[in-house]
């Protein structure tokens, strides 16, 4: 099959067609435009629709109407988008609707820059919304995991009922890369008894996520509790690269998992024992990816374009049981390799403890 | 021997939840016998607001979506492009409509989104306790305007029909009340002719119903109807602002 080169936005429009996406409602924000234009072109030649809302808080809502009524729909934008739609992705949870939200993070907080950033980490992975819920965050790391992840992200939201995120950053829409793209392939969406779509001679069909009396709602939560916990057994996904003997295991996501594994070679020819965690999955946090490394290795360190958010995860994950640094950059600068194998140096052999 | 008045099959037997009085519970019905007469409710949608009739969705037995606060238009849209030959409805008050969802309703009705809107205009927040809505008329007295809604600090009630009239992408726009058996028999007319401005497929449609809050308004319910009629009206005049050629 012939490589094609493709920005990494792009590759997310591809793969959701590819995936049998037909709907996508969104608002423009750098740095996601490129996938909103590739959808604007692609969505009408598979009988599709790409539609420009009025506003994120639209978009997500317009969302919520074409998955109750039954359609494989996604939208993308970039931290001040993803803030207001919080609002809806805590009512597609409750009412527990599939869908795709893409997150290609700038940096904040307010307007931010629209630089490369990782630091929207909590409020993917901590609901971001209001109540108890979770949302599925795929986190990939090159242009052609996009095109991998994008089949996978639908798919899981199916699965599971449930709003998953693809969260990336800048860099990765960015940036063009040799894809194979494979035959495509015609999509069959799995049925969807629940959609509202006019009872058509059937049941009446209500999408609602309003449960007025608390007994109601504390069952209601319980369910969507053991539906989370079901993911997080099941779903969890990472990369684990040159972890054999590690002595120091890096930790990180995304563009900064891509430095960190120069860091690791780097490390690996100069004797050092280093290796790396990528977790592919934000939530749930891979966590068994970790236990088999924690008794054989010293530390951690956890590298993110941000002030520090996964760390926080990896720290849960290791509970006490060896000691986890953190080094970051934010604002949009990039954590280079260079600065990274010297926290390794410091760390390494347990100086710096 | 003939039946003369019976229950519509598009709304459950089922009590609602509204107090004595309130005019919800008529414009449902409307609702529902239009539903009935056009024989669309097998494949009618309807979306309940954020608001007293929150559980409309509860009492109209056709499909349903619940809309957080003011988005029932942009879902409406969205369900609506999904399944271009159903039939969509949002049912919305005053607060959800013309304040939160103002952005949602404007561009619904700027793209001609072919649903129609159920308005209702009781000139007051009413689930969250009669508080000042963009709909409060000047000089009235609510929760939160407890010296009357002056215009220097509140400014001046929002004219909704008039407003969405406008624009390029509204087929119809009504305004009626349901104060009286007169009214609303007019009410049902135009509630019927935005319907049939959807399955004409000529674009957005919206009727603004005048509605009473007897709670809220701290009057007896005949007493309600009446300041409706001599405070509402004249504010907020009756009549069709906009109508295709085709609905005549
Ligand atoms: C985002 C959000 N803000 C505020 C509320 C609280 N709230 C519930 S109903 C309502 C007012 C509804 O008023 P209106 O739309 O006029 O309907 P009515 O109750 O008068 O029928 C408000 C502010 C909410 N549920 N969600
Ligand atoms: S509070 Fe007002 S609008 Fe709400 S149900 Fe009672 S009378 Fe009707």
């Amino acid at each position: 099959m012939a490589k094609l080169l493709m920005k990494g936005n792009e590759a997310i429009g591809e793969g959701a067609v590819r995936a049998g996406c037909r709907y996508f409602f969104g608002y423009p924000i750098t740095p996601q435009s490129e996938l909103p234009h590739y959808l604007a072109k692609r969505l009408p030649e598979v009988g599709g629709l790409y539609l420009q809302s009025e506003s994120e808080t639209a978009a997500i809502n317009m969302v919520y109407g074409a998955a109750g009524a039954g359609a494989r729909v996604m939208t993308s934008s970039s931290g001040p988008g993803i803030s207001l739609m919080q609002e809806g992705i805590s009512y597609l949870a409750g009412a527990e609707l599939p869908c795709v939200i893409v997150n290609m993070i700038r940096g904040g907080p307010g307007l931010g820059n629209i630089a490369p950033a990782q630091s929207d980490y909590f409020q993917a992975t901590r609901g971001g919304g209001h109540g108890d819920y979770r949302v599925i965050v795929l986190a990939p790391a090159s242009v052609q995991e996009i095109i991998d992840l994008m089949q996978v992200a639908f798919d899981l939201a199916d699965c599971y009922r449930n709003p998953v995120m693809v969260a990336g950053d800048g860099i990765l829409g960015q940036m063009m890369e040799p894809v194979e793209l494979g035959e495509e392939k015609e999509i069959e969406i799995p049925p969807r008894p629940w959609a509202a779509t006019g009872r058509m001679g059937g049941e009446k069909k209500l999408i609602n996520s309003l449960y007025i009396v608390p007994e109601e709602l504390e069952q209601h939560n319980l369910k969507l509790a053991k539906k989370y916990a079901l993911i997080s057994e099941r779903e969890q996904r990472w990369e684990e690269y040159r972890l054999d003997g590690a002595k120091l295991v890096l930790v990180a996501f995304g563009t900064a998992a891509r430095i960190c594994k120069a860091v690791v070679d780097r490390c690996r020819e100069e004797g050092l024992a280093v290796g790396l965690i990528r977790p592919i999955t934000l939530w749930p946090f891979p966590q068994k990816a970790f236990e088999p490394v924690i008794e054989k290795t010293e530390r951690f360190l956890v590298v993110e374009m941000s002030l520090g958010q996964m760390v926080e995860d990896v720290r849960l994950t290791v509970n006490g049981r060896r000691p986890v640094y953190f080094y970051g950059r934010c604002g949009g600068m990039l954590p280079v390799a260079a600065d990274v194998v010297r926290e390794v140096k410091k760390l390494y052999g347990g100086e710096g403890q | 021997m003939k039946k003369v008045f019976t229950r519509p099959r598009s709304l459950k037997d089922i009590p609602t939840h509204y107090c004595p009085g309130c005019t919800h519970g008529i414009v449902h019905r409307l609702v529902a016998e239009v539903i009935d007469e056009l024989e669309i409710f097998d494949r009618t949608i309807g979306v309940a607001p954020v608001g007293c009739s929150v559980f409309a969705y509860n009492y109209f037995d056709c499909d349903m979506f619940q809309a957080s606060h003011g988005r029932a238009p942009a879902v409406a849209t969205g369900i609506k492009r999904v399944l271009p030959d159903r039939v969509v409805f949002t049912y919305q008050g005053d607060g959800d409509l013309a304040a939160i969802g103002t952005g949602e309703i404007v561009h619904a009705a700027a793209r001609g989104e072919k649903f129609t809107v159920i308005f209702i205009n009781n000139a007051i927040y009413a689930m969250t306790g009669g508080q000042m809505a963009p709909t409060t008329l000047l000089g009235q007295k609510t929760t939160t305007t407890p010296y009357g809604r002056d215009k220097e600090v509140n400014g001046y009630p929002v004219k909704i029909a008039e407003m969405l009239s406008v624009l390029d992408g509204t087929a119809y726009v009504a305004r009626v009340s349901v104060h009286d058996p007169a009214h609303v028999v007019k009410a049902k007319k135009a509630i019927k002719r935005a319907f049939e401005v959807q399955l004409a497929n000529l674009g957005f449609s919206i009727v603004e119903v005048l509605s009473a809050c007897p709670t809220n308004w701290g009057l007896p319910p005949a007493k309600a109807l009446k300041w409706l009629a001599e405070n509402m009206i004249p504010y907020y005049p009756l009549g069709e602002y906009k109508k295709p050629a085709e609905v005549g």
